[in-house]
């Protein structure tokens, strides 16, 4: 499945690159789309873990920019 | 003094320029007080001083850069700048140290102001959606979010306002702006049965609309999910950028290193050489950043997209964009595109000695056959009936011939039969009509007061043995014989959209090289349109599958990077729109299989459009490759001279924030309101 977020106050463009390049790795995500100028992400895996891989990826997010606020759209 | 600047910063914005202000005030008091010679044997006393701007400035970018060495990423960028103004305090150049603080925050708020700016311009695109809508539930009225409303539920749309949802006028009439979705001022009329879409302003008078699609559906929802996700398809420019700035970061940093122990080691030397060695390493450091190349990338399809939605054209992806700015070959389908689609009678050719005795009544005309009809007139004009005699109404010729094929096509729903119909305009007086027969792949065959009338192709002449005058003219030729007697022809031809030309010519100013015109037409009447626009190159008689095979062919015939654009209406040649490199579809304002086929997608059907839009993706792609050329060379040349010695830090804050700004500054040509000229 896939859902979108909104991340307020991402840092930079290279900021979101990395984080982008960093969320790939995370197990289980299929895709992720970083758009550093509509400060929106989009992430996609499969339905049965999905929620698991979400939390992972948010705690990541949370790790890398912690000045930003991820929520759900 | 700033309140004007202000009112366009957000609060967080706001309080980054507050500290910049106040750190800058303090980098001049630290020069101030360096010059009188306050600090003369009192270095600590200079630091302390120093460290006042240098921390009002920068606390947050140590603050991160520690939180990171937490999470062991080493290249961040934070990281990075706090290593280099350490390093710069620690070989006693505390005035360089605040200003790298002090420009680089500059240089963030900068870019985070540029951002903010144009997200801004495609967020009027986002107002094209109103808040809220009044449904009509049973005998009440309630207002919802246009989300909430079923299809086929009845809106209400007041005058001066947005059109939420897609549907159908069912009272009222109004003129509705439309100018949101296709960038073209002149309003267009909606009445009773006419098809609304969402986005466009309702004028003057209140309609009523039962909507047709839910909210997901409307064209609005489509066109803003395609426009914010446009900069998530990734292109190649943004693909470099992505490589290189994932090696040159640790590359830069560990090159620092190298040159800050290395050489003084080697070299040895007393605490002199050590410095100017680290020094060297503190300008790697402060160059090290890829901002200026990250940023220009996304920066400038943002401002290459907005710039063709300004227009009405839809891009669905910057890497549609970048493949636009290389077409070298522009293909397109001839009906719908380069023509309106609309069949009309173009000229009426009555054979000699045309039975005219229809309802009994005398020809009085000998006029000679031939009369060509204007092409482009709605209703075309009668010529002048001859003199007639009193009392008798006069039908001349071309009137007898139309009359009979008009009677002839009666029954039938073909365009060609519509087109005969609309240029006769008269009612059909039923009783008159005999037994009608559609002979397949023919035409037809009729009564017409006791008369045997056939209308159709030259086959159908052939069929019934009769002797007629083929004619060549471009177009769709009906023939019409009366009782076995060929009567005359009719030509039906395609109108050419207004501008064609002008769109051709401006193409190949524009760059490019070949332009190919695809139709199933004959080929006289393929021809006649290919000369008048102006197309290089013309292929008829094609069926649906034929054209995906000229395209492929066609493909393969360009070099390198020369892309081919099919232009075509979204309809029956999907498959070829989506085989070409670029599919450009008409959008047909409304129409979901162009959206969802195409690339690029025309919203008010305008050829001349493509021209533009080739125009605004070679100038994003100009502003790209300068900013990325321009960003690399000077942090190079920086490198290069700092290893000599040669660099100073201040030429180190302009490789990382001048190079950031500038390249800011040029990717936001783009989002001025003026179009590329060239």
């Amino acid at each position: 499945m896939k859902k979108k977020y909104k991340l307020d106050e991402i840092d930079c463009a290279n900021c979101a690159l990395k984080l982008e390049n960093a969320i790939k790795e995370v197990d289980g995500v299929s895709n992720v789309k970083v758009n550093y100028m509509m400060q929106k992400m989009t992430l996609e895996a499969d339905d049965a873990s999905f929620d698991a891989v979400e939390k992972a990826v948010i705690a990541l997010c949370r790790r890398m920019e912690p000045d930003m606020d991820v929520t759900a759209v | 003094m700033f309140s004007g600047l202000t009112d366009k910063l957000t609060k967080k914005q706001q309080k980054w320029l507050f500290r910049i202000i106040l750190g800058a005030v303090g980098f001049v008091a630290l020069g101030i007080l360096e010059h009188a010679g306050v600090f003369e044997g009192r270095w600590w006393l200079g630091l302390i001083i120093a460290l006042v701007p240098y921390l009002i400035v920068g606390y947050d970018v140590i603050r991160k850069s520690i939180r990171n060495i937490a999470h062991g990423d080493v290249f961040d960028e934070n990281f990075l700048m706090m290593v280099a103004t350490f390093g710069a305090f620690g070989i006693g150049e505390y005035r360089e140290a605040v200003a790298v603080m002090l420009l680089y925050q500059i240089g963030e708020l900068f870019q985070n102001y540029a951002t903010g700016k144009s997200r801004e311009s495609i967020s009027q695109l986002m107002e094209l959606v109103p808040e809220t809508v009044v449904v009509e539930r049973g005998s009440e009225t309630e207002e919802v979010d246009p989300d909430e409303v079923e299809t086929g539920e009845v809106i209400i749309v007041r005058p001066g306002e947005r059109i939420p949802l897609d549907g159908e006028v069912i009272e009222g009439e109004s003129m509705i702006d439309t100018s949101a979705l296709t960038g073209e001022s002149v309003p267009r009329a909606a009445r009773v049965g006419d098809a609304v879409i969402s986005g466009c302003v309702n004028g003057k008078g209140l309609l009523k609309i039962r909507t047709t699609k839910c909210y997901e559906d409307s064209t609005v929802a489509k066109i803003l999910e395609l426009v914010e996700n446009a900069t998530d398809k990734k292109t190649h420019v943004e693909n470099f950028v992505t490589r290189f700035a994932r090696v040159y970061t640790p590359i830069v940093t560990i090159g620092a290193l190298i040159l800050a122990i290395i050489p003084p080691l080697v070299l040895g030397g007393g605490s002199e050489v050590w410095i100017s060695w680290i020094r060297r390493a503190c300008i790697f450091l402060v160059v090290s950043c890829p901002c200026a190349l990250v940023i220009s990338v996304p920066l400038g399809f943002f401002g290459g997209i907005g710039a063709a939605s300004r227009i009405g054209v839809l891009v669905k992806g910057s890497n549609y964009l970048e493949v636009l700015s290389y077409v070298k070959t522009i293909v397109f389908d001839k009906t719908g595109t380069l023509t309106k689609g609309e069949f009309r009678v173009s000229s009426i050719q009555p054979a000699e000695g045309i039975c005219t005795e229809s309802s009994g009544r005398p020809g009085a005309s000998s006029e000679k056959p031939g009369a060509s009809f204007e092409k482009a007139g709605a209703s075309f004009e009668k010529p002048d009936a001859s003199p007639s005699k009193p009392g008798a109404p006069s039908v001349n010729p071309e009137e007898a011939l139309l009359e009979m094929a008009a009677y002839a096509e009666h029954y039938s729903t073909h365009p060609v039969a519509e087109a005969i119909r609309d240029a006769y305009g008269q009612s059909i007086d039923l009783s008159r009509i005999g037994s009608t027969e559609e002979i397949a792949g023919h035409g037809i065959c009729a009564g017409l007061d006791g008369r045997q009338i056939l209308a159709g192709n030259a086959k159908l002449m052939r069929k019934y043995d009769i002797p007629f005058q083929e004619n060549t003219q471009g177009g769709t030729v009906v023939y019409v014989a009366c009782d076995g007697t060929f009567a005359g022809t009719i030509v039906i031809s395609d109108t050419m959209k207004d501008g064609v030309p002008e769109a051709i010519r401006d193409l190949k100013a524009a760059g490019v090289k070949q332009t190919v015109m695809l139709t199933g037409d004959s080929e006289a009447a393929a021809q006649a349109i290919a000369k008048e626009a102006g197309v290089d190159q013309v292929r008829s008689q094609l069926l649906p599958a034929d054209k995906v095979e000229i395209v492929e062919k066609l493909l393969k015939e360009q070099n390198g990077k020369d892309a081919l654009a099919f232009v075509g209406d979204g309809i029956n040649d999907a498959p070829v729109l989506m085989r070409s490199d670029v599919g450009i579809a008409m959008g047909a304002i409304g129409s979901d299989a162009a959206i969802e086929a195409a690339d690029i997608v025309l919203m008010d059907d305008d050829v001349r459009k493509i021209a533009r839009t080739v125009r605004i993706a070679r100038k994003t792609m100009r502003i790209i490759h300068a900013n990325i050329i321009f960003a690399i060379a000077v942090k190079v040349l920086i490198l290069i001279l700092s290893v000599f010695g040669i660099a100073n830090m201040w030429m180190a804050i302009f490789g990382d924030v001048g190079v950031l700004i500038l390249c800011i500054l040029n990717a936001m040509r783009l989002m001025g309101k003026q179009e590329p000229e060239t």
